[in-house]
């Protein structure tokens, strides 16, 4: 494509844009441009998403409740913890921050949409299939991918179920529709910056999605790649991982990884960047250490590409390999503290109060660091032997993905509520949907650190007798997991539908251009970019 | 303030930006999809230089005789397996050996196709510890090519090999493991 | 915090605590295990080291956190200082961790050198992990076998009543026991070479600290070195397909005296097989022998695909009711189908004698209204793999 065509039909997305000819129903859904329509239709999708996996999570923990086999066959077990991952992390987290950085990128650096509008469109609207293509492959004569959302070959491929085309032909879809999405958020904070807004200046929100789209756009085509070879092995004769043909199976999980560990800053970064915005808001106080946060995330992003194999110690690499693995996994710790450190210090001695955004903010901080804890703890390689692959490193992704993750989207979900629909939420229905979430969250995954501990292995439909007691309570917190998450249904509805009328600033403390529009945030916002007050940092 | 023309022109200038950014993210975007199978050579140039893995020359090395060291014994072991699915006997004739590093031996493995069928066999070696495997040179070896064998068929196969004059000293024994795999439907005909 | 947000915390907190001071924990280990090697003690130092380091930064950080949460609230008050930078702070909470690392990476680094050396090992035994059971072979010993779940079916299908409803429902090491367990020395160095035949296992057992994948086509290396005789358990620990959470490890440990009588008793029992497979040539079986043994090998081996119904779970695994190999085909083509195996299906040769054979096709080719009428003995097997 050349560069002139770019410009004309990047030239009709804006056209359309500036005419308000808004279609209605389906159509306006179907063929929108608007970000603030395609961040909707991202939030409301991965919130289907997580439903839909949580929905998974409620069977295996059925099926784990007690010993004995009770309501599914192994082999549908593991049908069922693979496509709950792989739901979990390309269907509800990824999603809802591509959402997040649809709705409030624009809005926060003063432009009046993203910078490509219609690959916005695409980017979006090829996701459902990507999901009813996973999802549908329950209901093929294959089943659905049952060797793990990791795909460790040769499971996947010589000894597969048959459906390892399907699950190929979903990742790749998944996999062009977030690169699409990236290269949108790196476009838009580059060139649509309102004039003033330097790169020292932008919200640390802007900053985290900005890092954050570099490293999809770095590995989400090494996935794409690692994907194509498993194909390719399976289909077509090649032995990339088969050690009969020359291959090996170990360089799968290498490649995967090096995919796999940025995977994993993709999904926390941006929750840094929405705490990072809510608790100066809350504690009145700027955040401590706005550059030191920046160069934090920098290096976090930089060390996740030299820490792969951390995932893989037990696969019998030299000494010198696992000391070298170990040694830039624990330097991770130093940049995640920084973050952790500059939180409290923009709390202290500042002036708290504690609505919605900053109670899941503050059960974020502590609770993420719990995962950051446990994180270290396994990067120690030789602890690590006893840990990897036990409920352990359950507990530990859980409480990364789940409480920080998670949390943190809900935090920033329950922050901009007022902006996206112009009422404030139910205070009281939000309270239950917090507390419910924090006690059956934690009763969910902390015993799982215990029984991690005492050798349960994960990935296994039943288990010995010792594991009995745990596994009961963490289904029951499982379970009310899962309900809890309808409240925050009722609430968004309920906000959607009316409530108390919210003003273009609810938060007395918070700042940021998205404040200075009205609430709900009209269809189109600074069609002209805004002038910056010059003391803002 | 902007007056209208002067932000049109702005905005121009954004939109060819825009393409111009697009295009170097596209191509990182090919790039790193390339850089995905490249990970392929790299990875065994890497395992070359690291003995990752164990992995062992594929082609023969010619013996290298810079002499003997005496001094020094090392125990090298020998072990096989037949993957799932190939019906063959196949096991190394004697189960380990004392070798001084430099001194060139000679084995054999002996395998027979119980099977009532020709079915063409490929064994693929692997050395631990890992960091010997870079210090295990095969001058000649069965596992360098495809062994055929018809039903019933018996036959002792050879392997010459010496143990580099530089392995590293903490290193006494040594083991080499053969994996046995029917590549009948791969194989080159 | 608004009052409404004291009277949830509350509420909160009593949920927890009537959580941690239920009784239910009380059989349930919370700690990872010392284990019964100097390595595995040397691991579990470092990881009480780590925790209590973690306990304590975390204590101070939420410490300093709850502290503002307390007194800097607005309601009480509390006026929002300025500061929002200070370069001395923000390195000595960079320099701080990395002290912290240090020390937790140097005694890491120095078991780690104890774990990656194999050196002088007195005893090796090569592992071999295969969907779903461990294959052992004593280096220079001739003896050699598979170790298989011996918990039986009707336990982990509650046929005997659920977990709930009857504790005797399932035995003591429900899901950990073995038919044969791996056998090594106390006091010795035990070398572990360890491979696989299809996809990825890993051998773990906690007692020892020993977790090591098993890659096809690859061998890794662990060791170890028990001090104290007794049986250890543990798991497979990667995801090997559908029976991965049923293929256990089980070692028995046994003092000098009592490994070198097991291993004499190994060489007689190979003798005894040897000779017995000699009489089972001339045996002639009844049907009722061959169907009773057939069964009992078929639950053994074949069930966990085949399913005990005999209707498979296709498309992966075949059903063998009403199939082409079990009614129409050739008796010698069903026996070499068990004793090579195909695509997926392992080979069985090595592992059940003639006499198993026989009276598993046999068994095959009559259950499940198969109803062939077929009677296999020992020669005939022995027949059709000579030919």
């Amino acid at each position: 494509m050349t560069t002139d065509t770019v410009n004309e039909s990047l030239d009709d997305a804006h056209n359309d844009d500036h005419h308000d000819h808004k279609m209605t129903g389906i159509k306006r859904w179907l063929y929108t441009t608007n970000h603030k329509d395609i961040g909707t239709l991202y939030l409301w999708f991965s919130f289907i998403m997580l439903l839909t996996g949580g929905a998974l999570a409620m069977v295996i923990r059925a099926e784990l409740f007690q010993p004995g086999l009770q309501i599914v066959e192994p082999d549908f077990f593991n049908q069922l913890t693979t496509t709950h991952g792989l739901i979990m992390v390309f269907g509800a987290i990824m999603p809802a921050f591509t959402g997040f950085a649809n709705w409030m990128l624009p809005m926060m650096i003063g432009a009046p949409d993203m910078a490509l509008p219609r690959m916005n469109n695409w980017s979006f609207w090829i996701l459902p299939f990507a999901f009813a293509i996973l999802i549908g492959s329950f209901f093929m004569e294959s089943g659905a991918p049952n060797f793990g959302w990791t795909f460790y070959a040769p499971l996947s491929t010589t000894y597969s179920n048959g459906s390892t085309a399907f699950f190929v032909f979903a990742v790749h879809i998944m996999g062009i529709s977030s690169i699409m999405g990236a290269i949108n958020i790196v476009v838009t904070i580059m060139n649509l910056r309102a004039p003033g807004m330097t790169y020292m200046k932008m919200p640390l929100f802007v900053w985290t999605f900005f890092i954050t789209a570099y490293l999809l756009i770095a590995v989400m085509p090494v996935l794409a790649g690692v994907v194509t070879m498993l194909l390719t092995d399976t289909y077509f004769g090649t032995s990339f991982f088969d050690a009969a043909g020359g291959g090996d199976p170990v360089m799968f999980q290498h490649i995967f990884w090096f995919f796999g560990h940025p995977e994993v800053y993709i999904m926390i970064l941006p929750a840094f960047g929405i705490v990072s915005t809510i608790i100066p808001a809350f504690a009145r106080k700027k955040l401590f250490g706005y550059s030191s946060m920046v160069y934090a995330t920098a290096s976090i992003a930089l060390l996740s590409f030299i820490v792969w194999a951390h995932h893989m110690f037990t696969t019998g690499m030299p000494l010198f390999g696992e000391l070298f693995f170990m040694y830039c996994t624990m330097l991770i710790a130093v940049p995640t503290g920084v973050k952790v450190f500059n939180w409290v210090a923009t709390m202290w001695r500042g002036s708290m109060t504690f609505e919605m955004p900053m109670m899941f903010s503050i059960a974020f901080v502590i609770l993420f660091t719990i995962g950051g804890f446990s994180g270290l703890m396994l990067a120690l390689t030789p602890v690590d032997f006893q840990y990897h692959d036990t409920y352990f490193v359950v507990a530990h992704f859980h409480y990364v993905l789940v409480t920080g993750s998670l949390f943190s989207i809900y935090a920033g979900a329950y922050y901009w509520l007022p902006k996206w629909t112009g009422h404030m939420y139910s205070e009281r229905l939000a309270n239950w949907h917090f507390w419910c979430s924090l006690i059956s969250v934690n009763l969910l995954f902390f015993p799982m650190h215990f029984l991690g501990l005492a050798g349960m292995p994960r990935r296994i439909p039943d288990y010995a007798l010792q594991f009995a007691d745990f596994n009961k309570w963490v289904s029951i917190g499982g379970f009310a997991f899962g309900l809890s998450q309808l409240i925050f249904l009722a609430v968004v509805i309920k906000c959607i539908k009316g409530g108390e009328k919210a003003p273009a600033k609810p938060w007395d403390g918070a700042e940021g251009l998205e404040w200075t529009v009205a609430s709900p945030a009209p269809y189109h916002t600074f069609s002209t970019p805004p002038a910056l007050e010059e003391d803002k940092a | 303030m902007h007056t209208g023309t002067e932000q049109k022109a702005n905005n121009q200038d954004k939109r060819s930006d825009n393409g111009k950014v697009t295009k170097k993210l596209v191509l990182i975007v090919f790039a790193m999809f390339g850089f995905g199978f490249a990970l392929v050579p790299l990875y065994d140039v890497f395992c070359d230089i690291t003995g990752l893995n164990g992995k062992t020359n594929g082609v023969g090395v010619v013996y290298a005789d810079d002499g003997i060291d005496t001094s020094r014994t090392v125990t090298v072991q020998f072990i096989t397996r037949s993957a799932k699915a190939i019906p063959w006997q196949f096991e190394p004739v004697i189960n380990e050996i004392k070798v001084h590093p430099g001194e060139m031996k000679f084995v054999n493995f002996y395998a027979k196709n119980e099977s009532q069928r020709a079915i063409v066999g490929q064994a693929v070696p692997s050395v631990s510890p890992g960091i010997a495997a870079g210090y295990f040179q095969k001058i000649e070896c069965f596992c360098f090519t495809q062994q055929p064998l018809q039903a019933g068929e018996e036959v002792e196969m050879g392997l010459q090999f010496y143990v580099d004059l530089e392995l590293p000293e903490e290193i006494t024994t040594l083991t080499l493991s053969y994996t046995l795999y029917d590549i009948s439907d791969k194989a080159d005909s | 915090m608004s009052r409404s947000n004291q009277r949830w915390l509350l509420g909160a907190w009593l949920c927890f605590g009537g959580l941690l001071s239920s009784t239910a924990w009380a059989d349930s280990q919370l700690n990872l295990t010392k284990g019964v090697t100097a390595v595995s003690r040397e691991v579990y130092d470092l990881h009480m080291l780590v925790l209590y380091i973690c306990t304590a930064i975390g204590v101070i950080v939420f410490g300093a956190m709850f502290w503002s949460m307390a007194f800097h609230r607005k309601s009480k008050g509390a006026k929002a200082a300025d500061f929002h930078e200070s370069t001395k702070v923000e390195i000595l909470w960079t320099a701080i961790p990395i002290v912290i690392l240090i020390s937790m990476a140097v005694p890491a680094t120095s078991t780690l050198i104890d774990m990656e050396n194999n050196n002088n090992s007195e005893v090796t035994i090569q592992i071999t992990g295969s969907q779903w059971k461990w294959h052992y072979k004593y280096f220079d010993q001739g003896i050699e076998y598979y170790s298989v779940l011996s918990t039986p079916r009707e336990e982990y299908e509650n046929q005997n009543g659920t977990f709930e409803g009857n504790g005797n429902a399932k035995g003591e090491n429900y899901l950990l026991e073995v038919d044969k367990p791996l056998v090594i020395p106390a006091n010795k160095k035990v070398r572990f070479l360890i491979t696989s035949d299809d996809v990825i296992h890993s051998w773990w057992v906690p007692a020892f600290a020993v977790k090591q994948d098993a890659n096809p086509g690859f061998i890794n290396e662990a060791w170890t070195k028990v001090d104290v005789p007794g049986v250890y358990r543990g798991q497979c620990a990667e995801l090997c397909g559908k029976d991965h959470g049923f293929m256990p490890v089980v070692v028995e440990v046994k003092s000098e005296q009592d490994y070198d009588a097991w291993l004499n008793e190994q060489h007689a029992l190979i003798a005894q097989a040897a000779d017995a497979e000699k009489a089972s040539l001339d045996a002639t079986m009844s049907k009722d022998e061959l169907m009773q043994l057939g069964e009992a090998t078929y639950m053994a081996h074949c069930a966990a695909c085949h399913q005990p119904t005999g209707l498979g779970l296709p498309p992966t695994f075949p059903a063998l009711k009403d199939s082409i190999v079990a009614t129409q085909g050739s008796i010698a083509e069903h026996i070499s189908l068990i004793e090579n195996g195909k695509g997926m299906m392992p080979p069985f040769g090595k592992q059940l004698s003639l006499k198993e054979i026989a009276a598993v096709v046999t068994y095959e080719r009559n259950a499940w209204g198969n109803d062939t009428g077929d009677l296999v003995q020992s020669s005939d097997v022995k027949a059709a793999s000579g030919e």
